[in-house]
């Protein structure tokens, strides 16, 4: 049994080490000191109180945890706290910009795209990623975009519909009114 | 019921769900999201072994670990719990002996989550093997050792022996006689969500409140009142947003009755989140199933006769077991008139997860069957297999051979739907080697007609109350778990009180505030809740057009509710807002607070076994599909679906196409490529990286086909729509691979391997078929002898007023 540095037995979370952690979640800054083995995933979850970010493994293999990291598409579950030090984080609570939705969020709303909608999150931020590099992607860069993250709902029809509706609002701002 | 489709305002229109923004924004909590201040973390040590005695438990090295709170094990909770009545054979924790690796056998709760997982590798458990007991052959020719001693005999858990008319006469009869034999296998739901559930046990109150990741909040709250020893109305059950179910969060859960244990002894509370290793184990999926079925026919393929019979695995408890065992054979009949139908059926247990409902509950299996040996029998008559199918058809407004009533029918628009968008005509039989397309049919039911235990009482009840703000709030037990329920309440509320589906506050899902609804099964959530959430908005909608009728000066019968406002329809300028009309109502009449309450129509049948199987109604579905198969690998790729639908009436196209796109892809998983499966007594693969199931790129565009019928007896017409569209994908992939190639695989999934296999055998003679080769040696008991209903299939019953 370890003991921190009071000497007093701990739990074996509480006994391991700890670092010191600067990010930008969402546009806001914070300074943490977590257990060095601890994952984004918990960090955003627990530390952070963002529940948006979903698990379904924890050993990345279903994608729900998937959050953009510089905005790119990384596995939360898979990423540790302390390597993102200095880095950006976007999680599906950034993606309203002043209270607007973003048009990925109202087209999933409107087409139909989400059912149970643990996998939305994921979903979202993937397709942000894809829409922020290639704004009028084909279905199959759609395809191969979204393909980390799992659906069991949908069979994905109406989530590839959704992205692609998003993709022509955000590419016409003309009847964004 | 309300299928006077007169300008339906709401009903009918493609509206988003009113939970898409929360979950679109990631603001819905699902049950990991809660936390509570003091909370403790749970876990679950689980058996290493299939089947064994537990000779020794020792949990003290566990228990001195700094953070640990408490441990408990099969003795702490002792009392047996199950889904149903006939089947409490459950404990929270294995007592004396394991029945499946991956049970748990002793739970901790921990601050921390490390400090409970390093807990559970300090509890040494000491076990006894016997031998594991791991398929239906082995579960039928070992009476020894017995998995559960309460059943009469060996491994035997349930027997169905049936038989409708006079099953010799109708062989005698027949023209030709055909018999098959298939193996589906075993797969499970593989929700995104794992399990999860939050206890808190208030001391001072004498009341435990859980909140539960599941599909059937009032059953986990009579399960953990059973098996807590408590009193029902000290149980409160709050169902959180299901992050997919699909039947597999039906039952009361090992982790539901722990967290709630640890609570109780602790007075903290305590969290506890499925690993996605321990969701496998938690299962109730798809039962493996060996089915034989024989089918005389008419030269020009009427049916005289048919026998089927059904072998399931039932995994280690009972589970829904018992229903699930007539369901393997009662649905043949809603589809295809069969003069003279026995059909018997035998459950096993073996030391595996336990089998349960999955979408589709027990039907899934024996459609593959009967859709594949009518497609063979088709071929053995020259005949098109949809021509066979049509001249054996149900119509409306009839009782089956095994006294179901069906009331709508659209199963002849489905077909004639398909054949003309798919192209059936001219592709069956005539695309290049390699390419093939396939049919098959099937229906469902909309809503169990019997609750899982007996009562007397409404299986939904819902209560709507409109106060002065002019604020509509519906109350219902009903749990949104995808499917829409949420929906559907607020979209009948409002299509009959004038308002929007955004205007309806929900209160639903807790077993304090919310009147009964049964839960998220069986497809009954349209058709029962949206029947009482019906009648609750009408009543309320009454109050307030009588005073708004006064003040007005019109009378009630003209008043119209639309856009909010409630109007004259024949000087619509005599109008009032929709909130001012609600404030005159309870300023005559007091609080403006109404309920409406369903229970399914009686059931016809009065035959052991006729409570599975009734329904206040059916949905029928009809499916295309085309495949491009490679000889060389034996790869089968889905080119394309197209499925009809007869829905009644949708509520929301949006959702009902939702559900036929999810439909298919979760076929089309089960199918090519999902399978539960077990080596030397061990799950072969627990993660969703070895359980192979369909991404992104493996879907198939689908064309989903609306048919409406108008249910009399439905919410505006609807019927079911959340579990019927899977049921015919699976046959018509393995006729068309038939079609693309000219091999039967007669077991799922279909593999490349097994697909290659059959081509080698076909190309040394043989007849290029892999399935199962033989039934197994067992004696059903004599068929209980049904009449079938005079005059069939002619019967009419009497109406219900």
């Amino acid at each position: 049994m370890a003991a921190d540095l009071t000497g007093r037995s701990n739990t074996v979370a509480e006994a391991t080490t700890k670092a010191p952690v600067r990010l930008l979640v969402n546009g806001q800054p914070y300074e943490l000191l977590v257990p060095v083995h601890r994952t984004l995933l918990e960090t955003l979850r627990e530390d952070l109180q963002l529940t948006g970010t979903k698990h379904g493994c924890e050993v990345g293999e279903c994608g729900m945890c998937t959050v953009l990291l510089d905005g790119e598409p990384v596995l939360s579950c898979l990423t540790l706290t302390v390597e993102v030090e200095g880095r950006t984080v976007t999680t599906v609570e950034g993606l309203e910009r002043g209270g607007e939705l973003h048009p990925l969020q109202k087209a999933f709303a409107q087409m139909g795209a989400t059912q149970c909608g643990y996998c939305t999150p994921a979903m979202l931020l993937t397709a942000k990623s894809l829409l922020d590099r290639s704004p009028s992607p084909s279905e199959d860069e759609i395809r191969e975009a979204l393909s980390g993250v799992l659906c069991r709902c949908t069979g994905y029809i109406k989530i590839i519909a959704a992205v692609e509706m998003a993709a022509r609002q955000m590419g016409a701002p003309d009847s964004v009114a | 019921m309300a299928s006077a489709r007169r300008s339906l305002n709401v009903v009918g229109k493609p509206l988003p769900r009113v939970d898409a923004w929360g979950k679109a924004t990631g603001r819905t909590r699902y049950a990991d999201d809660l936390s509570l201040p003091r909370m403790l973390y749970g876990r679950l040590l689980l058996s290493t072994q299939p089947h064994a005695l537990i000779k020794r438990i020792d949990v003290s090295r566990a228990l001195e670990l700094e953070g640990v709170v408490a441990v408990i094990t099969g003795r702490d909770v002792p009392v047996r719990y199950g889904i149903m009545p006939v089947g409490q054979d459950e404990t929270a924790l294995a007592v004396d002996k394991v029945r499946y690796a991956g049970e748990p056998v002793a739970a901790v709760a921990a601050l921390d989550e490390d400090t409970a997982e390093e807990a559970l590798s300090l509890i040494e458990v000491e076990y006894e093997p016997l031998r594991p007991i791991m398929s239906i052959e082995e579960a039928l020719r070992l009476p020894e050792p017995r998995i559960h001693d309460y059943v009469p005999a060996g491994n035997i858990h349930r027997l169905a022996s049936l038989e409708f008319g006079d099953v010799a006469q109708g062989f005698a009869e027949a023209d030709y006689v055909r018999e098959d034999l298939f193996f589906f296998q075993g797969n499970t739901h593989l929700p995104m969500e794992q399990h999860s559930a939050l206890a808190y046990w208030d001391p001072a109150e004498g009341k435990l409140t859980l909140w539960s990741s599941t599909q059937t909040p009032h059953y986990v709250q009579r399960a953990l009142a059973k098996a807590l020893e408590l009193p029902e109305n000290r149980v409160r059950v709050i169902a959180t947003p299901v992050g997919g179910g699909f039947g597999g969060k039906s039952d009361p859960f090992h982790h539901e009755i722990c967290a709630a244990k640890l609570s109780m002894l602790t007075g903290r509370p305590v969290k506890i989140t499925l690993t996605r290793e321990e969701v496998f184990y938690a299962h109730r999926g798809r039962h493996p199933e060996l089915m034989w079925v024989r089918t005389g026919v008419k030269r020009d393929g009427r049916i005289t006769a048919m026998e089927f019979q059904a072998f399931l695995d039932g995994g280690a408890y009972s589970s829904y077991g018992p229903a699930t065992t007539y369901y393997a054979g009662t649905f043949q009949t809603i589809t295809y008139r069969i003069p003279h139908y026995r059909f018997q059926a035998v459950r096993v247990f073996t030391n595996k997860p336990p089998c349960g409902p999955k979408r589709g509950h027990g039907t899934p299996q024996p459609r593959y069957a009967l859709e594949v040996h009518l497609d063979k029998l088709a071929h053995d008559l020259g005949l098109d297999p949809v021509e066979l199918r049509l001249r054996n058809l149900t119509g409306p407004n009839e009782v089956t051979v095994n006294w179901l009533h069906i009331t709508s029918n659209g199963l002849r628009q489905c077909i004639e739907r398909i054949v003309e968008a798919s192209g059936w005509r001219e592709k069956r039989g005539r695309l290049p080697y390699g390419r093939g397309i396939g049919f098959a049919v099937s229906a469902y039911m909309c809503g169990a007609g019997l609750p899982i235990y007996y009562n007397d009482m409404p299986h939904s009840e819902v209560q709507v109350k409109v106060d002065r703000s002019g604020n509509v709030t519906a109350y219902s037990m009903a749990i949104d778990i995808g499917q829409g329920s949420d929906t559907v309440i607020a979209t009948v509320v409002a299509e009959v009180l004038g308002l929007y589906p955004e205007d309806i506050r929900l209160v639903t899902a807790d077993t304090d505030l919310t009147p009964i609804d049964l839960g998220s099964y069986s497809s009954r959530v349209t058709m029962m809740v949206g029947n009482a959430a019906y009648e609750a908005a009408m009543k309320a909608r009454q109050l307030i057009f009588r005073a708004a009728a006064r003040e007005l000066g019109v009378p009630v019968r003209r008043l119209e509710a639309r856009d909010r406002t409630v109007f004259d329809r024949r000087d619509p300028s005599r109008a009032l807002p929709f909130a001012e009309a609600a404030r005159l109502a309870e300023a005559r009449f007091g609080l403006i607070s109404t309920i409406g309450s369903y229970r399914p129509p009686q059931r016809l049948g009065t035959y052991k076994g006729s409570g599975v199987g009734p329904s206040p109604a059916y949905s029928y579905s009809a499916c295309a599909v085309e495949v491009q198969c490679d000889p060389e690998t034996g790869e089968v790729k889905v080119e394309k679906v197209w499925l009809a639908h007869d829905i009644g009436r949708p509520i929301n196209p949006i959702l009902v196409e939702g559900q036929i796109e999810g439909s298919v892809y979760m076929a089309l998983g089960e199918v090519l490529m999902e399978e539960q499966a077990f080596r030397k007594g061990q799950h072969r693969a627990p993660s969703m990286l070895d359980y192979k199931s369909p991404t992104i790129k493996e879907m198939p565009p689908v064309v989903s086909i609306l048919v409406e019928t108008d249910e009399p007896r439905g919410p505006f017409g609807a019927k079911e729509v959340g579990q019927g569209p899977l049921l015919c994908v699976i046959p018509a992939v393995a006729n068309a691979v038939y079609d693309a190639l000219g091999v039967r695989i007669d077991e799922t999934p279909i593999t490349p391997e097994k697909v290659l296999k059959a081509l080698d055998e076909k190309a040394k003679g043989g007849p290029g078929r892999v399935g199962p080769e033989r039934k197994p040696d067992f004696a059903f008991r004599e068929p209980t002898r049904v009449e079938r209903p005079p005059g069939w299939p002619h019967y009419r019953p009497h109406e219900e007023g």
